[in-house]
């Protein structure tokens, strides 16, 4: 690994080098180190680029990391990565994509990520998204995201994309069988001229199952988001969707929620809330001292925390 | 320490401040007033909140008329707003951190806490959001005035809303402080154990000093108008 890859690889997994136990590192379009564990198995697809992941059943406290990083410029692609979680596990699965493009040409990483959690399995999925570099080529990441969760599984998610990607399409789909859960935390930043799209469709099929979805964004200078969130409460479940956004200098935001209940108990809330910071935010953090840019970097960190 | 000369402001269209000119130096000194009075208007002007439309206002001597909030935060000026700000995201560690300009220890932020009387335990990694009372957030914005340390602290109202926590300790907060701080405290209050404490009370009517002086010298006159009613008083 060079240190530009170094770097990305810090920004999006906090590691420094190779990570230990069950993992899969993917440099510039090609596997570039993989390593499955007693419990944990990674192998390789055949019909098309990405991996299949096992993780034994009864498997706990255990995790996986699967970066990609992207340092070429004008390089694209698309990988499938398909996560097999066993019955009663408890393990943490680290994904994310690390851009750098110095050159003219666009680079775009488009993962589909597919989640099937079985019965009483716990899982926390994370994954962080990050551009760096100041060629004219664009830094493009469009994930994909499919979740099956099967009866009193429950998953988090936590997605971050923080800095440096132009263009992103995020879309996001699940199914829960009976009691599961899934909580969703988004957090994200544009600035520029940079585009993010995110969709969320969370189908609640069984009894007593429940979602939270939460995203938190802030827009800067002239870059346009636009977030969209459906539930579909097919049972006795619960659900419940917030955008929360900070707008900025010519940003702009759309959030759609959308709510759809199909049975007498189904109790869904969708919550949406777009506005520059307060004023009062910016002036009790002047009176501690604090000039008003710092101020505003203190809340917008916050808010993004 | 603080100086305000012939200070007016007024607001679309309506006069808010009428003329104060005042000198703090004492230990403790009360504002207190009808409310609609102009108080919280002046510790506003004092913290560079709103500028005055005409007057000047002088630190040690320094004229800091127009100055920003920022500089007269860092030249020493505190203010614990009447309605303390809520942030999503933003911990009561990280707010105290802010406020007393370096990163603290668990400890040390615990400390703050605790002088105020919250267990710290339990407010430490909290989110200074909505998810705190009125009277917590009250009390971590004194904590915060705490660990600025300044020499001129300025205080809106700070008994509002910490009914539950004694007013003794209200008082033993601020007399610590003074301790340590060495310097001037502000304090806007209709509570009569708060004007209790003040070296000096300034009474505000109408945007202007309708009466300086001692406690002995003040408090008889407020107690009298507190106990009957004021137009029953005016029409005699």
């Amino acid at each position: 690994m060079d240190n530009i890859q170094k770097h990305l690889l810090e920004q999006i997994a906090d590691l420094h080098e190779v990570p230990q136990g069950a993992y899969s590192l993917r440099i510039n379009g090609s596997l570039h180190g993989k390593n499955s564990s007693e419990n944990i198995e990674i192998v390789n697809k055949q019909d098309k680029p990405g991996i299949d992941i096992y993780v034994k059943a009864g498997t706990k406290k255990e995790s996986v990391h699967i970066p990609v990083l992207l340092s070429e410029s004008g390089l694209k692609e698309l990988v499938y990565n398909d996560f097999h979680i066993g019955e009663d596990c408890d393990i943490t699965i680290v994904a994310g994509c690390g851009i750098h493009n110095g050159g003219d040409e666009n680079s775009e990483h488009s993962g589909v990520h597919a989640f099937y959690v079985g019965k009483n399995a716990k899982l926390k999925y994370v994954e962080k998204h990050y551009g760096s570099g100041d060629g004219k080529g664009k830094r493009v990441m469009n994930p994909t995201t499919v979740i099956e969760l099967d009866e009193n599984a429950y998953m988090e998610m936590e997605t971050a994309q923080i800095k440096g990607v132009d263009d992103t399409i995020r879309v996001t789909t699940a199914k829960l069988e009976k009691g599961a859960t899934l909580i969703v935390g988004e957090k994200l930043m544009t600035h520029g001229d940079q585009y993010a799209e995110t969709r969320f469709t969370v189908d609640l099929n069984g009894e007593n199952s429940g979602t939270h979805v939460v995203s938190r964004s802030v827009a800067k200078e002239n870059s346009k988001q636009l977030f969209v969130s459906k539930i579909n409460g097919n049972n006795a479940c619960s659900g419940h969707t917030e955008c929360d956004a900070i707008i900025m200098d010519n940003a702009s935001v759309s959030a759609v929620p959308e709510i759809m209940a199909n049975h007498t108990d189904a109790g869904l809330i969708h919550e949406a809330a777009i506005g520059k910071i307060a004023g009062e935010q910016l002036i009790k953090l002047m009176t501690l001292g604090l000039t008003e840019k710092q101020a505003e970097e203190e809340i917008i960190n916050g808010f993004l925390k | 320490m603080l100086k305000l000369e012939n200070v007016f402001y007024s607001a679309g269209g309506v006069d808010i401040i009428n003329g104060i000119s005042m000198e703090i130096d004492e230990r403790f000194v009360a504002i207190t007033g009808p409310n609609g009075s102009g108080k919280s208007t002046l510790a506003k002007l004092i913290a560079g909140i709103i500028t005055p439309t005409s007057g000047k206002i002088f630190l040690d001597r320094e004229d800091i008329t127009n100055l920003s909030i920022t500089d007269r935060a860092n030249k020493g000026i505190s203010f614990a707003f009447q309605q303390p700000v809520r942030f999503k995201g933003i911990t009561v560690k990280d707010l105290i951190s802010l406020a007393s300009g370096k990163k603290l220890s668990i400890i040390e932020a615990c400390q703050y806490l605790s002088e105020v009387g919250l267990c710290a335990r339990d407010y430490i990694n909290r989110e200074v959001n909505g998810s705190l009372s009125g009277g917590e957030l009250k009390r971590i914005e004194i904590a915060m005035i705490n660990a600025r340390g300044t020499k001129l602290s300025v205080f809106d109202e700070p008994e509002a809303g910490i009914d539950l926590w004694s007013f003794q300790n209200l008082i033993k907060v601020f007399e610590k402080m003074h301790e340590k701080n060495k310097g001037s405290i502000l304090i806007i209050s209709h509570q009569e154990r708060i004007l209790d404490i003040a070296d000096k009370i300034l009474v505000l009517k109408a945007g202007k000093i309708d009466k300086i002086g001692t406690k002995d010298e003040i408090m008889p006159s407020l107690l009298g108008v507190e106990s009957g009613c004021r137009y029953v008083q005016e029409e005699k």
